[in-house]
């Protein structure tokens, strides 16, 4: 699951600012010091206020209550990974910052840019891997951990998940047995959000299932708006759509079957749900840009260009996860709740699908200090901090759902912590990373040549099939 | 052995022996071959570390397989040679190699001889050669602003639909169509035209949607139905959508804005036979004499603005990212063609000149022969850096296209890490890559001997 991904991101993506560093240490030591007098007073006390990670905080923002321990980690320095840019990067580094101000450790951000497996790749084979890395892909744990390269989660971590996280949750960080990840970010990728002043302009209201939502889309087009933004320029928007329209219309066994390559991507099925997606993609009225121009936008051109704009927006609706809600928040003036609602995707079958995906914390390297932020992005605090910053869903079910900014966030997390175990992970994210989770590669492209082509079904069918095969080695 | 025979014979300040070579253990400048040894030592380490033995586990990979356990011999080659993508890198390279640096090149070479003669010359260079400064991957990002798709965003299309509408008009309605089922077909050119035809005293509507609330003019009046006239053809353009919904499709509603300005044409057997203009309150009325004929509405009505061209995209993609790395380097080739030019004797021009040879003739004749040496280290230097392009590719060429775009060394990234990385076949991509950078790299040494010689 990708989110920001903008030009200018990926500069990050080379350069890591060195002068992070300076600022980051002083603030370190800074916590350091007050730690340590704290810990001195508390010594005083008559209390051996031994490796009591309370002690770290500063009562600054009168937070509630600390309801996990961690070590003291002074001086030490850990590495942590994730593809997150932008505002998502931002919201981490407060979650990041926490962790340093609890226990005096010194915390870098190293973002991987889209392909966060070959980055990966790169640094474990130069042996110099970051200690925590937050996989995007339920694929890549299981690749790195059957290849030996991540470390099992320790006591304190699993203590944490237990607590917090229910058995689905917990299920999809582990692999043959061995719990190895933690679910730290989690995502709804089945929304529909609109301008709800375009909506009007039209007069339609939501729709409930995709041929509504083709009639809606069609009669917001009368309107003169483009119905639909699609982020065509990143192949995982359109993996999202393809796994919707599939699992509300084939339904989860097939599902399942089909993440798993048991069925072929020649498979019927497969041929229904592309149909299907043609009478979207096919129609270039429904299309901001039409197909050439989707695919020329990025994901978070696609939220811009449906909530910027004010009166007159190029687009209508946009599909994807909660976390939409970051970017119409740091990259338009629209509110969310008002000017931009959301709708359940709509049900092609009978039901509406439920699809999530989420980031998964994995250790590859040992030590107290990877396994310490470990139990931290376990814990409800870490979760507490990102979900007040908003554009965040955690898993964990202990959560208080008051920390969510507004309601529209707060229902998405609601739905998604009662809906238990009964969901279904991006189909993209449980494939190898070079099928579902690589730029310009396997399912990503193969679906942009469709989004190109919507008429060539057997011809996407095909394409989807041979890059299956090679990736899923059978 | 030398060495103790040499001690033991020579009594000291006594001549040596005419029999004795001593030769043998001095170098030509007198350093004892131990000391050479030495002194080469560290870097024959270095050199062996980083480069030979890099290089010969390459080779050595490049015959197993995945894992890096079993012999497979040159399936990694056949591999390579066979899968598409690869392919398409060679072709992609083979461009490079001919395009980047021949262009850089020329280009530098005029830059160089013409900032000879400018007063402001210094300046001048300077400027082409700053994208020099830059590193790639920062170039890779300023131009992939550049290429956006969007006028607004990207320089060149908007300097090419700049351009581009100088010479074409816009249309009233852009993107405007008739409301579906309203019987108005979509004909050549980008028209519509009714399927019955219009009679005399028979008010034809013709209801358009699609166009956005900020194209319709503020001030557009209330559309108003066409009075029936037995003398005339007539009826309402409209915009057939009631803000906020709630409106008859193909009728008049309340609300509904007239279009002013839409060219109505009757048409009879191909031919046009009386053409109008919807006025202010969207009607229009034709001559009698269009009575039985079919109503065309001209695709002039709803061009789309010309959106520029797609850089970007699976045909210009390569072209546009050489583009960029000229931008970059044609600077470089400038400046040592610069050089080259300084050290060439002025009396040889200034004689041609005297001789009554034109500017062109100079040029072609003289300044180019003397400065064939510096062009062909500049083209060659060039040859070698673009054979492993990578950066530029990486960062420019989006998802969508990259595999239009993929370079040799970008193919290598992609297949030998991440997940499930196949460090066989990229090994094998590294050698060939190797490989084709030797004859290059042989020319170079050979041409550098030949200058050292005197």
């Amino acid at each position: 699951m990708r989110t920001t991904l903008t030009t200018a991101n990926r500069a990050a993506r080379g350069a890591r600012s060195a002068g992070r560093h300076t600022t980051r240490t002083t603030r370190a030591v800074l916590a350091a010091v007050t730690a340590s007098a704290l810990a001195l007073t508390a010594a005083g006390c008559g209390g051996g206020g031994e490796g009591d990670g309370k002690d770290g905080e500063s009562g600054g923002e009168g937070k509630s209550a600390v309801t996990v321990d961690l070590p003291k980690l002074k001086g030490e320095k850990l590495q942590v990974a994730a593809v997150w840019t932008g505002a998502e990067q931002k919201n981490f580094k407060a979650v990041l910052d926490e962790f340093e101000k609890r226990t005096g450790a010194e915390v870098s951000f190293v973002p991987t840019g889209d392909s966060i497996s070959t980055f990966l790749g790169t640094k474990i084979e130069g042996g110099q891997p970051p200690d925590i890395a937050l996989l995007p892909q339920v694929g890549a744990l299981k690749q790195f951990a059957a290849q030996g390269k991540l470390k099992p989660a320790g006591e304190e971590a699993q203590e944490q998940l237990e607590k917090n996280f229910s058995q689905g949750w917990r299920d999809l960080g582990a692999h043959e047995g061995k719990q190895y990840g933690v679910y730290f970010k989690a995502a709804n990728k089945s929304l529909v959000w609109y301008n709800t002043a375009a909506f009007e302009n039209a007069g339609v209201e939501e729709p409930g299932t995709w041929d509504e939502f083709l009639d809606t889309a069609r009669t917001v087009s009368d309107s003169g708006v483009a119905p639909v933004s699609v982020g065509g320029a990143d192949g995982w928007t359109l993996t999202d759509w393809f796994e919707n329209v599939y699992l509300s219309q084939a339904g989860p066994e097939k599902y399942d079957q089909l993440a798993e390559h048991k069925i072929k991507w020649t498979d019927p099925s497969v041929k229904e749900a592309l149909e299907t997606l043609g009478e979207l993609f096919g129609d270039k009225t429904l299309i901001a840009g039409g197909p050439g121009g989707a695919l020329q936008t990025e994901f978070p051109k696609s939220v811009t260009q449906t909530f910027a704009g004010g009166d007159a927006p190029e687009a209508a609706m946009v599909f994807e996860g909660d976390f939409v809600a970051v970017n119409i928040t740091s990259d338009t003036e629209a509110k969310i709740g008002t000017d931009a609602k959301v709708f359940p995707f709509p049900a092609v079958g009978d039901e509406s699908p439920v699809v999530s995906a989420g980031d998964v914390a994995v250790a590859l390297k040992d030590g107290k200090g990877p396994q310490a932020l470990l139990t931290f992005l376990a814990s409800t605090d870490a979760a507490e901090i990102w979900a007040k910053a908003g554009g965040f869903i955690s898993p964990n079910k202990e959560l208080d759902l008051k920390a969510y900014p507004d309601d529209v966030q707060r229902d998405i997390a609601k739905a998604l912590i009662e809906a238990g175990d009964d969901f279904r992970f991006d189909m993209s994210d449980q494939a190898p990373a070079s099928f579902g989770g690589t730029k310009g590669e396997g399912e990503w492209k193969a679906l942009q040549d469709f989004l190109k082509n919507p008429d060539d079904v057997a011809g996407a069918q095909k394409r989807l099939e041979a890059e299956a095969a090679k990736a899923y080695k059978d | 052995m030398t060495t103790a025979t040499a001690g033991g014979a020579a009594t000291p300040g006594a001549p040596p022996p005419v029999t004795k070579k001593p030769v043998t253990k001095k170098g030509v400048t007198g350093t004892r071959a131990w000391i050479a040894a030495c002194f080469l030592l560290p870097a024959l380490v270095l050199l062996a570390a980083l480069v030979v033995y890099p290089i010969g586990y390459s080779v050595v990979r490049s015959f197993f397989d995945t894992e890096g356990t079993a012999f497979v011999g040159l399936d990694n080659y056949g591999e390579l040679f066979s899968d598409p993508g690869t392919r398409t890198a060679l072709k992609n390279n083979l461009v490079w190699v001919i395009v980047a640096p021949a262009v850089s090149t020329a280009l530098g070479l005029i830059y160089a001889v013409l900032t000879e003669r400018v007063r402001w010359g210094t300046a001048f260079k300077m400027i082409v050669f700053m994208p020099m400064a830059i590193s790639m991957l920062a170039a890779g990002i300023i131009f992939t602003l550049v290429y956006q798709q969007d006028p607004e965003r990207g320089v060149a299309n908007a300097v090419w639909t700049g351009v581009h509408d100088t010479f074409s008009e816009s249309s009233a309605y852009p993107g405007a169509r008739p409301r579906p089922n309203a019987g108005i077909e979509k004909t050549a050119g980008g028209s519509f035209t009714t399927g019955e035809t219009v009679r005399a005293g028979d008010p034809a509507g013709l209801p358009l949607v699609g166009i956005p609330p900020a194209e319709v003019p503020k001030d557009a009046a209330q559309a108003v139905a066409a009075k029936p006239d037995g003398e005339q053809v007539t009826g309402t353009v409209w915009l057939d959508f009631t803000p906020g919904g709630g409106g008859e499709a193909g009728v008049i509603d309340r609300g509904e804005k007239a279009l002013a300005g839409v060219k109505v044409e009757a048409v009879r057997g191909g031919e046009v036979v009386a053409s109008a203009e919807s006025g202010e309150d969207g009607t229009y009325s034709l001559p009698a004499s269009a009575s039985g004929a079919q109503l065309r509405l001209p695709g002039s009505n709803f061009t789309e603005a010309y959106n520029g061209i797609n850089w970007l995209g699976p045909n210009l993609v390569t072209p546009a990212i050489i583009g960029s790395y000229i931008w970059m380097w044609a600077g470089f080739a400038m400046v040592l063609i610069g050089a080259g030019l300084a050290s060439v004797p002025r009396e040889l021009m200034e004689a041609a000149r005297v001789d009554g040879a034109n500017e062109w003739q100079v040029f072609r004749k003289v300044t180019v022969p003397l400065l064939a040496p510096v062009l062909a280290v500049v083209t060659v230097t060039l040859m070698i850096n673009v054979l492993k392009i990578f950066d530029l590719v990486y960062i420019l060429a989006p998802g969508a296209t990259q595999s239009d775009a993929n370079v040799l060394a970008l193919q290598l990234y992609l297949l030998s890490f991440g997940t499930d990385a196949e460090q066989g076949v990229g090994s094998a991509i590294a050698v060939v890559l190797l490989l084709l950078v030797v004859p290059v790299m042989a020319f170079n040494i050979r041409r550098m001997r030949r200058e050292r010689r005197p």
